[in-house]
């Protein structure tokens, strides 16, 4: 966080509004409430689509509550406990859903990263038809998950996809269950993902990338420092804001994957590529237990903001 | 549950259908005793003479018969000045979760149209009215319908839904490759041992002749089918406990898996790619719903014929659902509506017959019996089906216990456990899944 507001200042300081200096500090009796007010637009906002949904999704998760069910008891911890609970009929898929979106989450963040930023700064040096191929690492990502999940599913039939053709016409095994067995489902849904999401973070580096000042390529360039060092120290370094970006939000992006496995493995085999959200999905809306799947979002929702904060501390640990 | 699965289906692309209505030749000339109670409003759909309404219809009908459906509701609207009926169409997956949702906030739709198994769910959570008064208008009774589609409108004694059609699974053969492997193409099998002995001989022409898909499009219909043949049950009689673990179970699930062993099926089939095959000349047998007869019309070079399922167990059986209308239950009622619409489904049940042609097996037991039907190809094949199909049976909140049949049979077909293993760890799901739908809805 503290990276992010520097970087926000350092800015600032480049470009001062005219007459900036002395605005600060000064206020005026009556126009206390000039910051509010500044405020105000986008806290509406908050407290209608963020806070108010979250109170009363906590406020759900401690009921049995269904959208037609006349009595919508208080059940207290019920909810909550019955994921704990290995005797309860939602403890088996709650936490297979919970493993497998570890398991996406785990091995899809790092190439979602690294690859990313590989692109970038490929994509950050000037060569001919740079534009283009700009243009062609991020088009994937324009497509709804829809399109490029019904895609996918049958590009990697095991029996009648593409894949499986292109791989026995160069003599490699032609029968591959890509989106019906693990360990291959996985590599599908996360290699597909990864192809679906990297020109998005790609776009991100580039910008960081463009910010970082070439006089400090240049002073390492003088002081000897080969392309590795420069890689290390400079790009890093001047990236590390970007990166908290993209690392935190792919973190969240991938531990929210639903479409991809909702439509290329439809969960298979058995359930093991069902994943949190598509569970909870289930849970409200078909089977009607608005106040478990509450339960399960806000269980979830706290792992992953406990997740987050470790990986602000990370960061501003690196700094010091 | 069924429905949600069958929007997934994505009939979309493949011709989904079927929606024939309960056609009547005699319609509402008779009964018409208003009762009052509840949304009872009217007389029963015989007919409306009160300010005009605006009605808002929701179907799932993606596919051709979508059209049929839209054709028959403009002249519907021509013919009453005082009824407008606007028609929106979701995929049946995303409509049983919009609905309640919908209705909660008061933007739900008048009428609805539902699949059987989900009327129980719909009626325990109230968001659907009686509409005793409308059947005794029609003068519908159990004989003129499959008992068991008759008795699926009722819950706690009293109709829901009007059944307007049934879709059984059916048999779709490739004539072009059963000639390759030396098979008379005019003659699908239709016991075991034909059954299997045709596999055999597809095998020795290098054809995996039917393919075993573990999705519940359609290797789960095809295993649900089969549990029938062979004499089990997804449910004991009251629904309370889950049966699909015992021995005819687990025979006929062995006898589907051990297809892939057989090498009659390949392994890891994918979603589609069995009925996809079979087009495509790559299997010769399918078990599949009977609105892929629209799809495979659209392709005369095809070459695919249908047929009943073959008995492969030790009776005949095969796995079927029915479409019906519905009522919602709108925040502050209106009256005048309800009777709208009473008077819409009580006309659309007279004109089955033109929409039997479209292509669905109506639910009246005398269209279907009539000549004009019996004209009908393909359609009037599967018809005879009826009198042995496996309805889902009917409870609240059966949808998410029969999706974990599903999702065992999945595991079994892609070898992640043994049929019995597979199966037994379902039963036990389900079982939880059961006890807390009587603590829910107190049944």
């Amino acid at each position: 966080m503290a990276d992010v507001i520097e970087v926000g200042a350092a800015r600032e300081d480049a470009s001062p509004p005219a007459g900036g200096k002395s605005r600060r500090g000064v206020t005026q009796p009556g126009n206390r409430a000039t910051p509010y007010l500044f405020l105000a637009p986008y806290l509406l906002l908050f407290l209608t689509f963020g806070l108010l949904p979250i109170l009363f999704g906590l406020w759900l998760s401690v009921h049995q509550w269904d959208l037609q069910l006349p009595n919508r008891p208080f059940v207290g911890l019920d909810n909550y406990q019955d994921l704990f609970d290995s005797e309860s009929a939602i403890y088996g898929d709650w936490w297979s859903s919970v493993r497998a979106t570890a398991i996406f989450t785990v091995f899809s963040v790092p190439l979602l990263v690294v690859i990313p930023l590989g692109l970038a700064l490929l994509l950050n040096r000037s060569f001919p038809g740079r534009t283009f191929f700009r243009a062609v690492y991020f088009a994937p990502y324009v497509l709804g998950v829809a399109v490029i999940g019904l895609l996918w599913r049958f590009l990697l039939d095991a029996n009648l996809g593409l894949v499986n053709r292109l791989l026995g016409a160069v003599g490699l095994p032609a029968d591959t269950p890509w989106v019906t067995d693990v360990p291959w489902a996985w590599v599908s849904l996360v290699g597909v993902t990864v192809w679906w999401t990297s020109g998005f973070n790609a776009v991100i580096y580039l910008a960081g990338l463009q910010d970082i000042s070439p006089e400090l390529y240049e002073a390492a360039r003088v002081d000897g420092a080969n392309a590795w060092d420069r890689f290390r120290n400079v790009t890093l370094p001047g990236l590390r804001p970007v990166m908290l970006f993209v690392l935190t939000t792919t973190i969240l992006a991938s531990a929210n994957v639903f479409g991809q496995s909702f439509l290329i493995t439809q969960g298979a085999p058995g359930e093991e590529t069902r994943t949190v959200v598509w569970r909870i999905v289930d849970e409200g809306l078909r089977d009607n237990d608005a106040g478990r799947a509450a339960a399960m979002s806000i269980v979830f929702a706290l792992a992953l903001t406990v997740i987050s904060l470790v990986n602000f501390r990370f960061f501003r640990y690196r700094e010091d | 549950m069924i429905q949600n699965e069958l929007s997934r289906r994505r009939l979309l692309g493949l011709g989904v259908g079927l929606g024939a209505a309960a056609s009547l030749t005699l319609a509402g000339c008779g009964g018409g005793s208003a009762t009052t109670s509840g949304g009872a409003a009217g007389n029963g759909g015989k007919e409306y003479t009160g300010p005009k309404v605006d009605l808002k219809l929701w179907n799932g009908f993606t596919g051709g018969d979508g059209d049929i459906f839209k054709k028959l509701v403009q002249q519907f609207n021509t013919e009453h000045q005082n009824i407008a009926v606007a028609v929106t169409t979701y995929q049946w997956e995303d409509y049983y979760s919009k609905l309640p949702g919908a209705v909660s906030s008061g933007n739900g739709p008048d009428i609805a149209v539902m699949h059987m198994d989900q009327l129980a769910t719909f009626a325990a959570r109230g968001v659907i009215n009686e509409l005793d008064d409308v059947a005794k208008t029609l003068e519908l009774n159990e004989g003129d319908f499959a008992p068991t589609v008759w008795k699926g409108g009722l819950y706690n004694d009293k109709r829901y839904g009007i059944p307007l059609d049934m879709h059984p699974l059916g048999f779709y053969y490739n004539k072009a490759v059963m000639q390759k492997a030396g098979l008379d193409p005019e003659k699908p099998p239709t016991t075991k041992d034909d059954f299997t002995a045709a596999l055999a001989e597809l095998k020795k022409a290098g054809v995996p002749g039917f393919w075993v898909s573990p999705f519940q499009f359609t290797g789960g219909m095809t295993f649900y089918s089969l549990l029938h043949q062979w004499g089990g049950t997804l449910f004991d009689g009251e629904v309370q406990k889950a049966t699909f673990n015992s021995d005819p179970a687990v025979e006929a699930c062995t006898f589907l898996v051990d297809m892939i062993k057989q090498g009659y099926s390949p392994a890891n089939v994918g979603q589609d790619a069995d009925y996809l095959a079979l087009k495509a000349g790559k299997n010769a047998f399918n078990f599949n719903g009977i609105w892929q007869i629209n799809d495979i019309a659209k392709d005369p070079n095809a070459q695919i014929g249908v047929a009943e399922l073959p008995q492969l167990g030790t009776q005949k059986a095969a796995w079927a659902n029915s479409h019906n209308f519905t009522i919602v239950k709108q925040r502050g009622a209106d009256n005048n509506k309800i009777s709208g619409a009473k008077v819409f489904i009580n006309w659309l049940s007279e004109h089955s017959l033109d929409w039997a042609k479209g292509g669905q097996i109506p639910a009246r037991k005398e269209v279907r019996e009539s000549a004009d039907f019996k004209a009908i190809p393909n359609v009037a094949t599967l018809a005879p089906e009826l009198d042995y199909a496996a309805f889902p049976p009917a409870a609240p909140g059966l949808g998410e216990v029969i999706l974990t049949f599903y999702n065992a049979f999945n595991e079994a077909a892609l070898n992640k456990k043994s049929p019995k293993q597979a199966l037994d760890d379902g039963v036990a799901k389900a079982n939880k899944q059961l006890e807390d739908n009587r603590k829910k809805y107190g049944n």
